[in-house]
């Protein structure tokens, strides 16, 4: 609730905070708007060129001038759902411990670490995937793989192909990485607010750390933790270098996890260098820029639905 | 802009005479990454020779291109050689400034530098997902004396859009009547098969880590990574080592009698010319919004003519022959007079 101004106090500093700030914040709001806008305008010659097709059509052919959404749209979503499904259980885990069977003093310390993980700048993440995980998975690792699992029946297909090392799985690899510190340390904060007399009722009535987990603090937490869940996923989304540097980069779609492919936003990365002005290609470009923003708006609106009570909390 | 650039090579520089920056003249350029090394290097050596400060930012051959279009920069640099009706349509003049070759590599146990034969067609069918083994017959019956092992053909090539790559497919396309159907030429294409990464460091990264991978970079990034490269058979039928005498070879065989001099060097005639050779161009406004920027441009590129080549060579570039630096004078004179 807006506080009341002492009437008649005629104090022009305060007019002139009062409209700074709503400059500001207005500011802001228009900023967005006029990217939203700009990116759509931009990409407009590429939705008129290839009409509604584009987002699901899979050329992307500089030469002939074909371009088409899909390949990206896929990668991106698949790599960040990928992403999600690998982080999720080390979040929990994480966040678990550090709220429920971390001694005292280790829970500073560990929470600042793993806040730490979350400065890393994504050009390191990018390198150290390429020049460390890649060489390693690929040696060690994906051929063992490729030779057990994918030859197994229903999902071997997944796992099949060249030892590459980079691909789609990698890629969900390292976002799996990136995003780890943003759902874990929504999930901390989430868990400890939970009351203390709900989690020791249950722990009085007998109950065992992981059932006080699953009946108390889960279903207590269980939305803010979805919409937690959902800001890692925003964050994935739009990931672009570590993404560029191990996704492999083939506008392919492949049935393996360990084939290449794209996300729109290392696509956009890369071409935008070489997409001269008036382009089909520099529209298609700003079109797929338009598109990652209406996903990655509309996992960020899913969220902070999800987490409105906490935030207001 | 003047100002902070002199001041900026001002503190760069302390050791020039104060007089000599105060008068500095300043122009700027962008575009094409691909002879970034050699116009930084020119740029450096032109500041205390002609006092001409060159602030030149490689930010890829298509943003360059936009640029000049939009004349914010005094000059722009490409890989691929504008059209004629490009440069009328933008009012530009295009020249050549320096030559580079590109190289395969590869990465095969037990194959050594220059050591594995390949032809052009062999190259353009792996890149066409069509040769997938490095036993496939087609390439062991020119590698009589090596072992080649059965192991999977992996093609690393550039995702980014870049003037390597054009140079590449363009080699491709002239070799392979297939690829030219069916990819085509650009600074980006749609690979058939394979594995993209960034930037010449990632192909080199990529075919470094990969058993049976192959690549294409610039042959002065081959060169100062240690990388395995390969012999090309070329146009006349022999097999050639990528090496200052085939790379000129070709470049005297090449014919630069064309508009905008946009020369054709990949697969020439010459019984000792490197297959995949191109040069790299400047555009220049013909109706320069600053007259004496544009004269400063051009003032630069007669210096690096006159006394860059052995800075050309130093990094493995290859200097474009006399003639054409005189055809080039002539088409400046043309233009903007003497």
């Amino acid at each position: 609730m807006p506080v009341r101004r002492a009437r008649g106090a005629g104090n022009i500093g305060d007019v002139i905070f009062e409209w700074a700030c709503r400059g500001a914040a207005i500011l802001v709001l228009a900023l967005l708007g006029a990217i939203i806008v700009e990116l759509f305008i931009a990409g407009l010659p590429a939705f008129r060129a290839f009409g509604l097709p584009f987002i699901w059509s899979t050329e992307w052919d500089p030469v002939q001038e074909v371009f088409g959404a899909g390949v990206s749209i896929y990668g991106t979503v698949v790599t960040s759902v990928l992403a999600i499904v690998l982080a999720v259980p080390l979040a929990f885990g994480v966040a678990f411990y550090l709220t429920e069977l971390a001694p005292v003093w280790l829970k500073r310390p560990l929470g600042t670490a793993i806040e730490l993980l979350a400065a890393v700048p994504s050009i390191i993440y990018g390198m150290w995937g390429f020049f460390v995980i890649v060489p390693a998975f690929a040696t060690y690792l994906q051929p063992w793989i490729i030779d057990n699992i994918g030859e197994l029946p229903l999902i071997g297909f997944l796992f099949q192909g060249a030892p590459f090392g980079t691909g789609i799985f990698m890629a969900s690899f390292i976002l799996a990485i990136m995003i780890l510190p943003f759902i874990a340390a929504t999930m901390r904060d989430v868990f400890d607010q939970v009351p203390p007399v709900y989690k020791e009722s249950a722990y009085g009535l007998g109950a065992t750390t992981w059932e006080v987990m699953r009946g108390v603090v889960l279903p207590y937490t269980r939305i803010s933790v979805v919409g937690g869940v959902m800001l890692g996923l925003g964050r994935a989304l739009g990931e672009t270098m570590a993404v560029t540097f191990v996704i492999g980069n083939a506008n392919r779609i492949t049935t393996s996890l360990f084939g290449p492919g794209n996300t729109i936003a290392s696509l956009v990365a890369l071409e935008f260098g070489e997409s001269e002005t008036g382009s089909l290609k520099l529209a298609s470009l700003l079109a797929l820029g338009f598109i990652l923003f209406v996903l990655s708006f509309i996992v960020l609106a899913v969220s902070r639905y999800l987490l409105r009570s906490r935030l207001k909390a | 802009m003047n100002r902070r650039s002199i001041l900026l090579g001002a503190g760069a520089v302390l050791t020039l005479p104060l007089a000599a920056r105060a008068q500095g003249a300043s122009i700027t350029g962008a575009g094409a990454t691909f002879p970034n090394p050699v116009y930084q290097k020119w740029a450096e050596a032109a500041r205390p020779a002609i006092n001409i400060q060159v602030n030149y930012q490689s930010v890829g051959s298509g943003a360059g291109i936009n640029q000049i279009r939009n004349r914010t920069v005094d000059f722009g640099a490409t890989d691929a050689p504008l059209t004629e009706q490009q440069l009328n349509e933008a009012n530009l003049l295009q020249f050549p400034t320096v030559m580079g070759s590109l190289t395969a590599i590869v990465n095969i146990p037990g194959i050594e530098n220059d050591q594995l034969k390949l032809t052009g067609p062999i190259l353009a069918d792996i890149y066409l997902g069509k040769i997938t083994r490095w036993n496939d017959p087609r390439i062991v019956s020119i590698n009589a004396g090596l072992t080649l092992p059965s192991l999977a053909i992996a093609p690393a090539y550039r995702a980014d859009g870049s003037g390597t790559t054009f140079v590449w497919v363009s080699y491709l396309a002239a070799v392979s009547p297939e690829w030219k159907d069916k990819v085509g030429v650009g600074t980006s294409v749609r690979f058939p098969a394979g594995t993209g990464a960034r930037g010449n460091e990632g192909v080199a990264g990529t075919v470094r880590q990969v058993r049976g991978a192959i690549g294409y970079v610039e042959n002065a990034y081959a060169i100062t990574n240690r990388l395995v490269t390969t012999q090309i058979q070329n146009k006349a039928g022999n097999f050639v080592k990528p090496e200052h005498a085939t790379f000129m070879a070709a470049a005297s065989s090449a014919d630069w009698n064309v508009p905008g001099f946009a020369a054709n060097i990949v697969d020439t005639a010459g019984p000792q010319s490197w297959p995949i050779v191109a040069p790299t161009f400047i555009l220049l406004p013909k109706n320069p919004t600053d007259a004496a920027r544009s004269a400063n441009v051009r003032k630069f590129f007669d210096w690096a003519f006159k006394d860059g080549d052995r800075l050309a060579q130093e990094l493995e570039y290859i200097p474009l022959p006399d003639a054409t630096k005189t055809a080039v004078r002539a088409a400046w004179s043309a233009q903007f007079g003497a």
